[in-house]
């Protein structure tokens, strides 16, 4: 029958569309190990988690205080203990890794301009690190002048 | 003797492959030779029954686009001595459907484009009498890299998300609906935007950044679609603050 469908010789031809069977490529679940660009995106994609974990921790701060002094003072010994400075430097370097990253791409989000002329990307970013830098000095002061 | 180059070029016949499979062909190495000279070789001298898209042969049309090497690239604007030493590795266009050899199913892509809307929309027409929709160079210079797109589809090859996520709009179609947007004489964003701001939509891209990186055009589709998350957002945020205002 299609073959008769195929070659349709009347006077109103029915066309029938050539399909073939596509290939449809699968991605694998580590469709990112083969290419540096992608390891650096997942690397950037996790560090969230951290920033995440941090903020957690922070909570925590934030009950202690309500629960009172005693409350307060076993976390700061938690706080001190190797596993919990391990923890915050580990947290530290992906933060700031997060941080840099971010930064760096600001400017494909912001197209700034001062009259009719656009501030370059480079502009952009080094304003983000210097106000990084800034706001963490103040903070900085803020804690170690007390 | 003249020098060589091997290919490894993907090979799939639906009439009697399952899979693909890669097959080797030796051409002489040319100074002057891109990568779809090679292929064109190959067609006119050792294989006939190669399958692959070309056409303008000038990065204009945007019809070879292949995996070269794991990445996507132009064949017509990829020298063979970028290459070296070989061999070179001659793929279909990654997450395409692949409907023979190098040739790849681009139907998904053109809806994708459709959906954007990429015309110019106005809530009302001018009449003719009237004159010009007039632009100033300044007006015009706000969309000209989003105008430069020549739908190569190099940017969802590299685009991981476009892979995993079939349904999202992609970098190129959003690209475009930027080019109208920035438009002066454009009115479409809120039909746009019905179409972006959902699934699929904008919101899926999640910052690779490579579709920039092998645009042949320097279109910049990672920073069209972050731009239209900012306003994206804006416009969110503007529709909470003041609903009965109109966004």
């Amino acid at each position: 029958m299609a073959k008769t469908d195929d070659i349709n010789t009347s006077t109103n031809p029915r066309y029938q569309r050539y399909r073939p069977e596509r290939y449809s490529p699968r991605m694998s679940i580590f469709w990112w190990v083969h290419k540096k660009p992608f390891v650096k995106f997942i690397v950037r994609e996790l560090t969230s988690l951290f920033v995440a974990a941090y903020a957690v921790l922070l909570i925590f701060q934030v009950r202690a205080l309500s629960q009172g002094a005693e409350a307060w003072e076993a976390l700061v010994a938690w706080f001190s203990t190797p596993f919990s400075i391990g923890l915050h430097v580990i947290i530290f370097l992906f933060v700031v890794f997060h941080a840099i990253t971010w930064f760096n791409l600001a400017p494909t989000a912001m197209v700034l301009r001062i009259g009719k002329k656009r501030i370059p990307g480079g502009v952009i970013i080094t304003i983000n690190f210097l106000m990084w830098i800034a706001l963490s000095l103040a903070i900085a002061t803020l804690i170690l002048a007390r | 003797m003249e020098t060589t180059i091997t290919l490894e070029v993907q090979r799939y016949l639906p009439e009697k492959d399952t899979e693909p499979y890669f097959q080797e062909y030796k051409v002489p190495l040319r100074k002057k030779w891109v990568v779809l000279d090679a292929l064109n070789y190959i067609k006119d001298n050792i294989d006939g029954t190669l399958s692959y898209r070309w056409s303008c042969r000038m990065g204009v049309c945007g019809s070879c686009g292949m995996m070269v090497n794991d990445k996507p690239v132009l064949t017509c604007a990829t020298f063979l001595e970028e290459c070296l030493p070989g061999p070179i590795r001659v793929a279909p266009l990654s997450y395409f459907d692949v409907i023979r050899d190098l040739v790849v199913n681009t139907d998904g892509f053109m809806d994708k484009l459709k959906r954007v809307k990429p015309w110019l929309i106005t809530d009302q027409v001018k009449p003719v009498p009237e004159g010009e929709y007039r632009q100033t160079p300044e007006q015009k210079a706000e969309y000209d890299q989003y105008s430069m797109c020549i739908n190569c589809m190099l940017c969802y090859a590299a685009c991981p998300v476009a892979g995993l996520e079939p349904e999202f709009v992609g970098p190129a179609a959003i690209a475009l609906a930027q080019r109208y947007n920035y438009d002066s004489r454009d009115e479409g964003r809120k039909q746009r935007n019905e179409e972006l701001l959902g699934e699929g939509g904008i919101y899926s891209c999640t910052l690779v950044g490579e579709c920039s990186e092998v645009c042949p055009k320097a279109v910049d589709p990672a920073g069209a679609i972050q731009r239209y998350k900012v306003s994206g957002a804006a416009e969110w945020w503007k529709s909470v603050v003041v609903p009965w205002g109109d966004t």
